[in-house]
């Protein structure tokens, strides 16, 4: 009894933490240690080098009800890449990997192809696009299986303990055999043009597309707001062990991540087809997994998992995109395309790593006090 | 006996019979007489002064002062986030002092880094142990700087030179070991000895001991202390921070506290006595409370008639835990007490469904319930605060407001997610009610001290509201106040109803605490004692081999 009320007097009592509040830092201050700062910083420094080139970068106008330019292009061709990337992040954040989402993209726009397929009737004189089966089930149909091989991946990681690179390899491979074993290793062109909408499309005059991707990340940011998926995501990525302990569904969560990857590939590979209007299972998503994988790093997102950007993620796709477009309308010959391409990735790297910008801080530095 | 007979009557002015706050005040300003005799014998060997550092907004150190000289054991003592940690790492160059200078044997110093700090010839071991667990140790020690051989640019490290001065190294720290076996195979107690060996490979003038005895047995501690009698001899520097006062009065021929981060005196042990360096660590008296002081008429009294909170029958797992039986009430302290692989830990996953039994059955009021996933114990009331802090505790990136709701949200599910605000709410409640230290509660949990971690986990669970409580070495690592609080803490969960289930290496801790004590011995257990039992009749279980154990393990063996 003594000791149960001595308690919270004592308590009462307790000097405070003795840390003295420092001046609170200006807002600049807190803006440079923002996340997004350098992501963002990079994307300007690619597009201001662009636009220097290429002086119509800026130009926007309306065209058949549509909106044009260089700018609407960039977005409207990264938003596959984006999709994928959005998916990779939580799968990145849960400490994981996913390279097969390439090859989920391949299968994905074959069996939407394949299903569509499409052929041209002429009923009453009037020329009708028939396909083969509702187009509503053809792309449900293609997502389930996209989903279907993130699931595989995620009970491969999760239940079976794989490593996630190497699980997903198996998909990696696997996964585009599949895609050429449904196309027949033939190029299987689409000829209905409903189809076409999710790729080419305009919708108030932007681009289906780039909606699409917009839509996803609302989705997402909204579920991982509105819920506590964001919470358990970055507890399993940081300390699975931890979350166990604690009543957090690792595994079930885990799969569930690698499933809406899966999901997330399957949604580009529509994009993607429906763009060419065709499906081709030797590359359609060929080597988009590294793509993905350094639009997530260079948004931010530490490949040791936990804390993610969603937002960042998708800033990374469009520098991506942003310097594929300025490459090409540089003019840049394509054999050495992609040289150019690992040398400003290498340096986006370099400007977006703390210890460098440090080090480059503390040469300055040692060179200023010299003279 | 006198901190019983002292706890529950003694009002919160003076637990010990001594009021230590003016002690510590004269004695602090009688000392420095004393203290400069000393000076002039010893010289200097490392020196800080006037040291300051800031993180960010938070000052965690003010002022600081440490004089340590050649040929001495320095405590450095102070509460769990009093600064211990960080002015070593100032010491020994992980971090920048914000102020203050430091110098080694009269010339100043400012090592940038813990290799430069190396090389100026401050060896530090860290509390965990942080060697490579498969090399050798021979290996180990030379990790960095192997000594090589051959010509130019091809250059072998030299093996047979490398075995050949880690056995003579071995040999003055009268450690018997091959050098060539690989680290991992030894028993952390070993692997520390190597780690201290490894610090002093290099030409040492200061050795730094982070809580080097956290993870030994006595026998080990007296190993270890008798290679630092061997090094203070040889007139080297030693700063030695520890929780355990025994050890402190056992070597040290001075002792530094820190207090939130502030400077509080420099002592030799025959000045200043336990009660008053308590009260100089902790600026306040400590009462240390026990269960035999509560009224008889507690908890488990009331609950007698009831259902068991949970029952286990024949409950155990094939190499983890023989079958054993056990009940938990409301309102009951029960204490495990068992030597280190005893099953005290295993018997706690089991009951929490973080490894899966295969034998008997758990019940919690009554109905049989099967456990497998920890997830499903939480729905059922359970908690569980494990033993490995850091490995299966905090989620360390994550801020203590995200570690606090985490298990709460665990059981709610993945929505309606928790609002920040009531988020924020919860965690200062915690904060304010287990008095953990932090500047807000958005800063990550690892930034916090291990004491504080540990009530922040205690808080993650007590958010949860369980009904039965298993904690699997709390004390562990923090310092005594805080083991006080958190004991405190734990009557107090008791005494409102909560079945709590203490496990702890350290029996006195065991008896004070518990209405019950349950003794574990290879993997089963050996027997169950009343309140009141004594020391000794816990050794004698713990230690004596059972009858019907003995004849179990002859029948299995045939």
């Amino acid at each position: 009894m003594m000791t149960g009320r001595a308690i919270p007097g004592r308590r009462a009592n307790a000097p405070a933490p003795s840390p003295a509040p420092a001046p609170r830092e200006p807002a600049w201050q807190r803006a440079a240690r923002h996340p997004l700062l350098w992501p963002l910083v990079t994307l300007a420094l690619i597009l201001a080098v662009n636009a220097s080139l290429n002086p119509g970068l800026w130009h926007l106008e309306w065209r058949n009800g549509h909106l044009y330019g260089s700018l609407i292009d960039i977005v409207n061709r990264a938003a596959p890449l984006a999709i994928v990337a959005l998916g990779m992040t939580l799968v990145i954040a849960t400490r994981g990997i996913d390279i097969s989402v390439g090859a989920v993209v391949a299968i994905s726009a074959a069996m939407a192809a394949l299903m569509v397929g499409g052929q041209l009737q002429v009923v009453n004189g009037q020329p009708v696009y028939l396909s083969r089966f509702p187009m509503w089930f053809a792309l449900a149909s293609a997502l389930a299986v996209a989903a279907a091989c993130g699931a595989w991946n995620g009970v491969l990681v999760a239940r079976a303990g794989l490593q996630p690179i190497i699980a997903t390899l198996i998909l990696m491979v696997a996964g585009r055999g599949a895609a050429q074993l449904l196309t027949g290793g033939q190029i299987i062109t689409v000829y209905y043009p409903p189809y076409f909408v999710i790729g080419n499309g305009f919708f108030l005059g932007v681009p289906v597309a780039a909606l699409v991707a917009l839509a996803v990340w609302i989705v997402m940011s909204l579920l991982l707001e509105r819920s506590a998926l964001g919470l358990f995501i970055q507890a399993i990525g940081i300390n699975p062990r931890a979350a166990r302990v604690a009543g957090v569904r690792a595994r079930t969560i885990t799969i569930c991540v690698y499933a809406f990857c899966g999901l997330c590939a399957g949604i580009a590979g529509l994009i993607v087809s429906s763009n060419v209007k065709s499906a081709d299972g030797n590359n359609a998503g060929v080597l988009m997994e590294l793509d993905a994988i350094l639009a997530v790093t260079v948004g931010g997102t530490l490949l040791t998992g936990g804390r993610f950007t969603l937002a960042g993620t998708v800033i990374g796709a469009l520098i991506i995109q942003t310097l594929t477009s300025t490459i090409y309308a540089i003019g840049v010959p394509p054999e050495i395309n992609l040289v150019v391409k690992a040398v400003v990735v290498f340096a986006v790297m370099l400007l977006q790593s703390a210890e460098f910008r440090r080090t480059v801080r503390a040469v300055a530095l040692r060179k200023g006090s010299v003279r | 006996m006198r901190r019983k007979s002292s706890a529950a009557v003694a009002p919160p002015g003076g637990p010990f019979g001594r009021a230590p706050a003016e002690p510590v005040a004269s004695l602090f300003s009688g000392g420095p007489a004393a203290g400069h005799n000393m000076t002039d014998v010893q010289s200097t060997a490392l020196n800080a002064s006037g040291v300051v550092k800031r993180f960010g907004a938070v000052t965690v150190l003010e002022d600081v002062q440490l004089n340590l000289r050649a040929g001495e054991v320095h405590a450095l003592m102070g509460q769990n986030g009093a600064g211990k940690s960080t002015l070593i790492k100032i010491l020994t160059g992980v971090h920048a002092p914000s102020a203050g200078r430091l110098s080694l044997q009269g010339a100043d110093i400012a090592p940038e880094t813990p290799l430069a700090a190396q090389k100026l010839g401050i060896s530090t071991v860290y509390q965990e142990v942080n060697l490579c667990p498969n090399l050798t140790v021979a290996e180990n020690i030379f990790a960095g700087r192997f000594p090589r051989r051959g010509w130019g640019r091809l250059k072998a490290i030299d093996g047979p030179r490398m075995l050949r001065e880690t056995r003579e190294l071995l040999k003055r720290l009268n450690l018997d070991l091959d050098p060539a076996q690989v680290l991992g195979r030894l028993p952390v107690a070993v692997q520390q000895l190597v780690a201290i060996a490894r610090a002093l490979s290099v030409e040492a003038k200061v050795l730094i001991l982070d809580e080097p005895t956290s993870s030994l047995d006595d026998s080990e501690v007296e190993h270890l202390f008798a290679v630092l009698r061997e090094l203070r001899r040889g007139g080297l520097a030693i700063l030695f921070v520890t929780h355990f006062l025994d050890q402190v009065y056992a070597i040290a021929d001075r002792i530094t506290v820190l207090r939130n981060g502030r400077f509080v005196g420099e002592w030799t042990p025959a000045e200043l006595p336990a009660p008053a360096l308590v009260a100089a660590m902790v600026g306040r008296d400590v009462t240390l409370a026990s269960a035999a002081d509560a009224p008889a008429a507690a908890g488990p009294a009331q609950a007698a008639g009831t259902a068991a909170r949970l029952s286990l029958k024949d409950f155990g797992a094939a190499r983890r835990l023989h079958p054993l039986d056990l009940e938990l009430r409301d309102g009951e302290v029960v204490g495990v007490a068992g030597l280190l692989g005893s099953g005290r830990t295993e018997l706690a996953r089991l009951m929490f469904g973080l490894d899966p039994a295969d034998s008997g059955t758990l019940a919690v009021q009554g109905v049989t319930e099967r456990l497998t996933h920890p997830a499903q114990a939480v729905k059922l009331g359970l908690a569980f605060c494990p033993e490995e802090r850091k490995a299966d505790g905090i989620v360390g990136e994550l801020s203590v407001r995200e570690n606090i709701v985490l298990a709460l949200q665990a059981r709610a599910g993945l929505w309606p997610c928790i609002r920040p605000a009531r988020q924020r709410e919860l965690a200062q409640h915690y904060i304010d009610l287990l008095g953990i230290r932090c500047a807000d509660s958005d800063m990550p949990i690892a930034l916090l001290s291990g004491g504080n971690q540990q009530k922040a986990l205690l808080a993650r669970w007590l958010a949860t509201a369980p009904k039965l409580l298993i904690l699997d070495e709390p004390t562990r690592g923090i310092d005594v106040a805080a083991k006080q609080e958190l004991m405190n803490e734990v009557m107090r969960l008791a005494r409102e109803g909560m079945a709590v289930l203490f496990i702890s290496s350290e029996i006195d801790e065991v008896l004070r605490i518990s209405d019950r004590v349950v003794v574990l011995r290879d993997r089963r257990k050996a027997g169950e004692l009343p309140r009141g039992c004594s020391e000794a009749e816990v050794m004698r279980l713990i230690c004596e081999p059972q009858p019907e154990a003995l004849a179990a393990d002859i029948a299995e063996a045939a």
